[in-house]
């Protein structure tokens, strides 16, 4: 048997969380290293998987297979696509990046007993949430990749409520209770979502008799499985609810901006880049695998929620004055869009979808950590309190404005490859729908840039003209994630290699074809 | 009632068994050895209270308790090493006494709870010693008026109630019985067996007296009320089929009785005995069980018990009370199935909805998890009517793993004390994360497992009565089932909240630091959690061999 990298891939951050947790008390900072030598070791791990997958291969690799609780029919099955591939290396990359970030945000405010231990506490909750993570975008068993979506919440939990932003406006007791609201509510809306997905989960281990994605999925092409028209889409409604909450797609957003809010920014990029993705990971992997037929009933409602939350979240984003809600709304924007892109059902809007995955986790952890490193600088996160920070720290300025730009997918910045592909597809096949979600880029532009004008230009405010510039650290964060983001603008070619032949599956899955261009349909 | 089959009734009897003739009951010692080992043990526990020294009673009395039930376990486990609970099952004690799979499943089961849970009665270092003496946490002298000066004295000379060792273990005598009990009379007299010293035991708390005794009798009087209706409903059977031994009553009301004398002809066409009599019987085990509306005097009581009992009786008084009612159903009343199915099915769901939704307002952490322990009964009725051999095995797979669950917390709880005891009140929780995170992240497991979150025994046993639930044709049971476990989950995290994300209050509870036997109770609880969590296929496989009764 070959060696089982997809679970080491996994396995290694799990490792590490148990061995930062470990490290005494007093030697904080060799937690740290610790965490981040074991993110950095995932990410080379996630390399060689990325490496080692054949573009052109089976549709599943590096598949692993083995028995786990036979009474429940349940098996632990690992397997990569092209799509979970791209996905557990995005997850590889940005954790780091977020340890790096968070250096600090977890060192004790004063000492307190020795055995209250929070930064050794934080690092192993982040290599937790990565491990479960990764290993959900590989499972290929639905009750496994249920434990996971479930038990993930759990670290994350802690994460938001624990370890909140310091920068706040109220009093110490305030932003104590908002800090655990949010995290009550981020974790009741998304357990309320799984639990729904379990009734679901169980519903179709009635149905199907099997929890194997692959052993169904042939038995629906074979035709030994027949799903009655009410029970597929039932079971559907209750799998798409709990990805929709997670995704966030209006109106079962509204936990995002508080969590994103109260979170450090490192965790709220934890949440929006690699957490939620599960969320539109799963629509693409078991919604349009499972269900294909209520996949396509359902679309003109789901293609509707997604615009709504393309232009609402892009609206209320403008409304803000927290810079962290307003890149949460932003995010809810963005996700509307990658909604868009997986039910417009058409090759391209899934391969941009699917890209747009990526390239919205580049883009907005890099916003969102230069955004934590200015909030840290000023202990506030409204827009009113800042005021011509590029004259003091311009080389701060400088990335927060690429950053935005990215948000913004300005051509020639990864986000535009792929906000365009989404567009395309959707264009072909619903042209109203992709003249609405056009609106959202202007609106993205409108509060991307008022942002940037009203933060870092205008005259300089007497709270900011001692505030530092960028350290090395810090740039340690950032430069990599800008580097890849005008990289992959530039030449997408090598994700999209990997991703298009996953596409064409699912595409095969829902029996869809891509709408002809109308000048042939002229002929 | 027509004169002729009043009169056949004695004529037929004595013409069939004349006087003379009682045979001698033929008894399966070898058999019945779990209960047979822990009643002797209970028996020898009162001699040992009335001649042995002062001193050495609670010793003593905790040696001979471990051993007796490790030697019952033992023997349950012999027993189904010999394929009694598979090939071998059998009646015995003259068709009192079934041994079977389920039955000694859920016998090792409630004997595993109740020595993890026996440790938790022994504890003596949770609080400073008194004059020199070592306390528990059982009134020095129960008959000592709370406040008295005969209680002080009591206090002074270091008295301590080792009774609670006999007496659980008489409890623990009609828990074994009561899953195993084949016919109607033996399944009261169990019930009362076991509820008699559970009453006394609630009634002993050395903190809070007052509170103990009135929780004591509360239990007692509803207590008393269901096994009256228990007992009504036993005699209403009776009169239905003439028997009341469960095969035979299965065979009246499915109509398969070879020989039918007039009297039975007679009775048997009366639906109303045998409906109304399986009613009140059914709510007698309900009672048990704490599923709504019976559930009354849970909250009470839990809060009211010293919280060693508490623990005990939530686990293993609701394992026995689940064994009794699915042979109940599953052996004496599957021919009623249509009727007691759609009844079922409504008090699964107020009981799933109500303890879930009434938990949510409770300030106190004994309550917030008697209600708990409802809408766990409720979860586990939805595998009650099931009625397939999943339906059982995924009973008695979520028993066993939220026994260890529920002892585990109530252990965590004795461990949380101010100047009063016991620091129940959930404000006085905020911020142990921070003070004694181990306790707090242990509680938390706890806690989860109650809620159900994956990778820990709450989910397997969730997720194995929901299956089977589904698989029964009950969905729609599955759908409310999943939605009260998103209400429930609400208060479970609002404890989590409360430890670890509030600041803790300066005059707040210390963590006690407790002997062995308390770390042992909880260390077992969280090991069976974890790994009921990650790998629960043996478990499970052993649920399922056992899944079948005898008749």
């Amino acid at each position: 048997m070959s060696f089982p990298i997809l679970t080491a891939t996994a396995v290694l951050p799990a490792v590490g969380a148990i061995v930062t947790a470990a490290v005494p008390a007093a030697r904080r900072t060799a937690a740290k290293w610790v965490a981040l030598l074991f993110s950095l070791a995932t990410l080379v791990m996630a390399a060689i998987v990325l490496v080692r997958f054949e573009p052109g291969g089976d549709r599943y690799q590096l598949t692993e297979s083995h028995a786990w609780i036979a009474d429940f029919g349940v098996r632990y099955e690992l397997g990569v696509d092209g799509i979970g591939v791209v996905m557990v290396a995005l997850t590889a990359l940005l954790i780091p990046f977020v340890i790096l970030a968070g250096w600090h945000d977890a060192d004790p405010v004063e000492t307190k007993s020795s055995r209250w231990r929070p930064t050794q506490g934080f690092f192993a909750l982040i290599l937790m949430v990565e491990a479960m993570v990764v290993l959900s975008f590989e499972a290929t068993d639905v009750f496994l990749f249920y434990i996971l979506f479930e038990a993930m919440l759990i670290p994350m939990y802690f994460l938001i409520g624990g370890f909140g932003d310091r920068a706040h406006s109220g009093t110490d007791e305030n932003a104590a209770a908002q800090r655990s609201y949010a995290a009550v509510k981020f974790l009741l809306y998304n357990l309320a979502g799984g639990l729904i997905m379990l009734a679901a989960v169980i519903g179709l281990y009635v149905v199907a008799g099997s929890f194997s994605l692959s052993e169904i999925a042939e038995a629906r092409a074979s035709g030994s499985l027949d799903m009655a028209t009410t029970t597929e889409r039932l079971l559907f409604l209750g799998f798409f609810f709990a990805f929709a909450i997670k995704a966030p797609l209006w109106p079962l957003h509204t936990w995002l901006p508080n969590a994103m809010g109260e979170a450090t920014a490192p965790v709220a990029v934890l949440i929006t880049a690699v957490v939620d993705k599960v969320g539109t990971f799963a629509m693409l992997r078991f919604c349009l695998q499972l269900f294909p037929e209520a996949s396509k009933w359902a679309t003109p409602v789901i293609i509707v929620l997604a615009l709504v939350s393309i232009v609402y979240g892009a609206l209320l984003a403008v409304g803000q004055r927290d810079i962290k809600r307003l890149i949460a709304y932003a995010s809810v924007s963005h996700f509307g869009f990658i909604v868009l892109g997986i039910f417009a059902m058409t090759s391209q809007g899934q391969s941009g979808a699917t890209l747009y995955m990526v390239n919205h986790g580049l883009s907005t952890a890099a916003l969102m950590l230069v955004a934590g490193f200015l909030i840290s600088r000023r202990g506030s996160r409204l827009i009113a309190d800042y005021g011509g920070v590029q004259k003091v720290a311009p080389v701060l300025a400088g990335t927060f404005l690429i950053g935005g730009l990215a948000t913004l997918s300005l051509p020639g910045l990864a986000p535009f490859v792929s906000e365009f592909l989404v567009l395309v597809g959707t264009f072909a096949a619903y042209p109203v729908a992709g003249i609405i979600a056009t609106f959202g880029i202007v609106l993205a532009a409108l509060y991307t840039l008022v942002l940037y004008q009203r933060t870092m230009t205008g005259p300089v405010k007497t709270e900011v003209r001692t505030m530092p510039d960028l350290k090395v650290r810090e740039l340690a964060v950032v430069a990599p994630l800008i580097a890849l983001l005008l990289f992959l603008g530039v030449f997408p070619k090598p994700l999209t290699e990997i991703i298009n032949p996953a596409v064409e599956h699912t595409m095969s899955d829902v029996q869809k074809q891509d709408p002809r261009p109308d000048v042939e349909a002229a002929k | 009632m027509s004169a002729t089959a009043v009169h056949s009734l004695w004529t037929t009897a004595a013409e069939v068994e004349p006087l003379g003739k009682i045979p001698t009951p033929h008894i399966e010692y070898a058999q019945l050895a779990p209960v047979l080992i822990v009643v002797g043990a209970a028996v020898l526990g009162i001699l040992v209270e009335a001649f042995v020294p002062r001193r050495a009673r609670y010793y003593t009395q905790l040696f001979l308790t471990t051993v007796a039930l490790a030697a019952a376990f033992a023997a349950v486990v012999g027993l189904a090493a010999g394929g009694y609970g598979t090939t071998e099952k059998q009646i015995a004690a003259m068709g009192a006494i079934a041994v079977d799979g389920p039955a000694l499943f859920l016998q090792g089961t409630i004997l595993l709870a109740s020595l993890v849970s026996v440790f938790t009665f022994a504890e003596r270092r949770l609080d400073p010693a008194a004059h020199g003496n070592r306390i528990d946490s059982f009134a020095a002298e129960a008959a000592a008026v709370p406040g008295s000066e005969h209680e002080k004295a009591a206090v002074k000379a270091g008295f301590t109630t080792t009774e609670v060792f006999p007496l659980v273990l008489f409890a623990i005598t009609g828990m074994l019985v009561f899953p195993a009990a084949n016919d109607l009379l033996t399944l009261f007299i169990a019930l009362e067996v076991f509820s008699l010293p559970l009453y006394l035991l609630c009634a002993v708390a050395r903190r809070k007296r007052l509170m103990s005794q009135e929780a004591a009798v509360k239990y007692f009087l509803l207590g008393a009320f269901s096994s009256a209706f228990l007992l009504f409903g036993i005699a209403l059977v009776y009169g239905y089929a003439g028997s009341v031994s469960y095969a035979r009553i299965a065979d009246v009301v499915e109509g398969s009785v070879r020989t039918i004398d007039p009297a039975l002809a007679d009775t048997m066409g009366n639906d109303a005995l045998l409906l109304i009599g399986g009613a009140l019987i059914l709510m007698g085990l309900l009672f048990k069980v704490g599923a709504v509306p019976f559930h009354m005097w849970t909250p009470d009581v839990y809060q009211g018990a010293p919280t060693p009992v508490t623990g005990f009786m939530a686990a293993a008084t609701k394992v026995a009370a689940f064994g009794a009612l699915l042979r109940l159903l599953y052996v004496a009343l599957p021919g009623l199935a249509w009727d007691w199915q759609p009844v079922m099915w409504a008090i699964a769901i107020v009981t799933m909805l109500g303890g879930a939704i009434v938990a949510i307002t409770q300030t106190d952490i004994k309550r917030l998890l008697a209600y708990s322990s409802i809408a766990h009964a409720g979860f586990i009725l939805a595998g009650v009517i099931a009625t397939t051999p999943e339906g059982i095995s995924s009973v008695l797979f979520y028993l066993l793993a939220y026994s260890f669950v529920t002892i585990g917390a109530f252990a965590v709880v004795t461990l949380v004390r101010d100047a009063g005891g016991e620091a129940t009140h959930l404000s006085k929780w905020a911020g142990l994360g921070r003070r004694s995170p181990l306790v707090a992240a242990v509680f938390a497991v706890f806690l989860l497992a109650f809620a159900g979150i994956p990778l820990t025994s709450g989910f397997a046993g969730k997720f194995a009565v929901f299956k089977a639930a589904a698989e029964g044709g009950a969905g729609a049971l599955v759908v409310v089932g999943v939605i009260s476990s998103a209400i429930a989950a609400f208060f479970y995290i609002r404890v989590i909240v409360l430890m670890f994300f509030s600041e803790p209050k300066p005059e707040g509870p210390t963590v006690a630091v407790p002997s062995p036997l308390t770390m042992t109770t909880i260390g077992v609880g969280v090991a069976v959690t974890l790994v009921l969590g990650l790998a629960p296929q043996y478990f499970l496989d052993l649920a399922s061999q056992a899944g079948v009764f005898v008749r």
